[in-house]
């Protein structure tokens, strides 16, 4: 028998069970991906329909009646080239602004005879058990002046807990001789964080940059909350969140859409904002789907 | 003469703690805005749950407010709303976990089977994509396809005729539940396998060679290598989501529900989303929210001990 690798599926000897096995596994798998993709990809045909044609029903996989009319219509909004202008910088700065912070965080936790480092580690890990609430919440970000402002992207999600263990566990990993030889050298903390452990990070990097990339980029409940008042601080998933209540609403009074003669509709819309606010992340995934499988592993681990 | 010696060595102890400060002083000055970060946006919220023992009008300060001990907790549990979102929330959560991990586990079992690299590889990727869509797009998707008119589950149902004429699935209260389970397992079933697969990668290849010699097949080593395996696994994810039973979700019920289907749509947070914000009663809304704080802290150290006692994986 062939030496198996770690992490290969067991070889088995071809029997009838062992046929009927793959047939039923391959059936199950093949179904799951049909119902993965296919609303996927039926919102880009929808997106790519004439809207009043969509309404009639039938559209599945190909659009009927081919227009971009729903996108330019979107690419028009002035409300979305201000959401996407929002989000871009809310997804950019975050994603910057937290790695750095969270790293260095992690930076000075797992340095190991630090006086503070327990101190520190629980004070942060409890406040992923210790929550105060929407109201306190709420309260705080008034009070500290952040209701109405761009800032409160940005701030108060500044530090993550989980990351920062995620990043500790992979900082402890890297031998103390290269800090403690850059020490000898005469290095401060500032100097070897930066020179020497974080381009060590970099897988791991990657994967929490996509994690909070992703979680600013799909976020809408701090733009509803905080500034919904404020048209010029609006996302895009807020955006689309105000679009998928104006279609649920809308859904039983086809008739009145239908005489109001414009060529798109709500639902039309929404799908080719959905395509557009997907296009960025469904490209980026799969090229990081390596670092985050492991850093999901990382994380599950415990402390 | 013990005693001298303990404040000896707590002298010592001291003296080599101030050492250590002093040494340690660019580390020390680079925690401090860390701990002051922490203690502002997460420890000085806190403080915000005196509001529950207390009648709070906004304007006046923390302070000032008229107090009331325990009134708004009982005020809490009078409240048929209330209990009827306690419920709900359990309701929901339980039907996501038990539904989660079964898929998750099945999915990660699969795809261990998969011979194929590239099947295995295009399976996983696809598996991932839902995850990375908000639960804005998810609500949007599954509104689409559940439409009466266009939606290609009544279109089917209809082909096949199980029914006569559509469903209009957010009509109907019956239906709510199953759609907020489906809508959980579409999304995460594929991010959630991730880790039961890494599980099941690292059992050792022995195990199952051993197991073929003793002529065993594919479901006797699923059932005896591949799910004692991942046991240790699924206790950990275990005890961290009982923590959570009662954080059934916010976005899907909030984005879902409608007036029609509220008795079984709303969870705790929506009901302090409504009180709270909407309806200005912060008392109320925040004894609500300390209820499921200390709920999901004593359920996180139940199960905990509960794992303990039982000799299996614990969190902490």
């Amino acid at each position: 028998m062939k030496k198996q690798e770690k992490g290969h599926a067991p070889r088995y000897k071809a029997s009838f069970g062992g046929v009927m096995f793959d047939v039923i596994k391959w059936i199950i798998l093949i179904l799951f991906v049909i119902v993965t993709l296919y609303p996927v990809l039926n919102t880009l045909a929808v997106s790519l329909n004439d809207g009043m044609d969509t309404i009639r029903g039938g559209i599945y996989l190909i659009p009927r009646k081919f227009t971009w009319q729903n996108y330019l219509t979107v690419l028009r909004k002035d409300s979305l080239k201000i959401a996407t202008i929002v989000t871009v910088s809310r997804t950019v700065i975050g994603t910057v602004v937290q790695l750095f912070v969270t790293a260095m965080l992690a930076y000075i936790v797992s340095r190991k005879d630090f006086v503070f480092k327990k101190f520190l580690t629980i004070l942060y890990v409890l406040t992923m058990y210790v929550n105060a609430g929407l109201i306190p919440g709420y309260l705080l970000i008034k009070n500290l002046g952040l209701l109405n402002s761009f800032w409160v992207y940005i701030i108060p999600g500044m530090v993550s807990a989980f990351n920062m263990i995620v990043i500790r566990t992979f900082m402890n990993g890297i031998p103390d001789s290269l800090a403690e030889s850059a020490e000898v050298d005469g290095a401060g903390h500032m100097r070897i964080f930066i020179q020497i452990i974080l381009p060590l990070c970099k897988p791991v990097l990657a994967t929490v940059a996509l994690f909070i990339a992703v979680g600013q980029w799909n976020s809408w409940f701090d733009a509803m909350l905080y500034n919904s008042f404020n048209e010029n601080l609006t996302t895009l998933q807020y955006e689309l969140m105000k679009l998928l209540s104006s279609v649920s609403s809308q859904s039983g009074n086809i008739d009145a859409l239908k005489n109001t003669g414009s060529m798109v509709t709500p639902m039309s819309v929404r799908a080719a904002t959905t395509i557009v606010t997907s296009i960025p992340i469904i490209c980026l995934y799969p090229w990081l789907q390596r670092y985050f499988v492991a850093g999901l592993t990382i994380g599950g681990v415990k402390e | 003469m013990k005693t001298e010696t303990s404040v000896i060595s707590a002298n010592k102890k001291k003296n080599q703690f101030i050492k250590d400060l002093r040494k340690q002083k660019t580390l020390v000055f680079m925690s401090i805005p860390f701990i002051l970060y922490v203690l502002v946006f997460s420890y000085l919220p806190l403080t915000g749950w005196l509001m529950a023992f207390q009648k709070y009008r906004p304007g006046k300060g923390l302070l000032d407010q008229e107090w009331s001990g325990f009134f708004q907790f009982k005020l809490l549990f009078q409240d048929e709303t209330f209990l009827r979102v306690l419920r709900n929330t359990l309701c929901m959560s339980l039907i996501n976990l038990t539904l989660g991990f079964i898929t998750a586990i099945g999915l990660a079992i699969l795809l261990n089977e998969v011979k194929s690299m590239r099947g295995k590889k295009f399976v996983q990727t696809v598996s991932y994509l839902p995850h990375f869509l908000s639960w804005i797009i998810v609500c949007g998707i599954i509104v689409d396809v559940l439409s009466p008119e266009t939606g290609i589950i009544n279109q089917l149902l209809l082909k096949l005729n199980i029914i006569n004429s559509p469903i209009n699935f957010f009509a109907e209260a019956k239906y709510f539940w199953g759609i907020v389970g489906a809508s959980n397992i579409w999304k995460e079933t594929g991010w959630n396998s991730i880790i039961y697969l890494a599980a099941i990668t690292s059992i050792s290849p022995e195990l199952y060679e051993a197991a073929s010699i003793d002529g065993a097949n594919r479901w006797h080593k699923i059932k005896h290598i591949v799910l004692p395996g991942i046991k240790p696994t699924v206790f950990i994810l275990l005890i961290m989501n009982i923590g959570n039973v009662l954080n059934a979700g916010f976005e899907v019920q909030y984005l879902l529900g409608n007036g029609m289907i509220q008795k079984v749509s709303q969870t705790i947070d929506i009901y302090v989303l409504k009180y709270g914000i909407s309806m200005n009663n912060f008392s109320l809304a925040t004894a609500a929210g300390i209820f499921k704080s200390v709920i999901s802290i004593s359920l996180i150290v139940i199960a905990n001990k509960a794992a303990k006692a039982a000799g299996e994986e614990r969190l902490f």
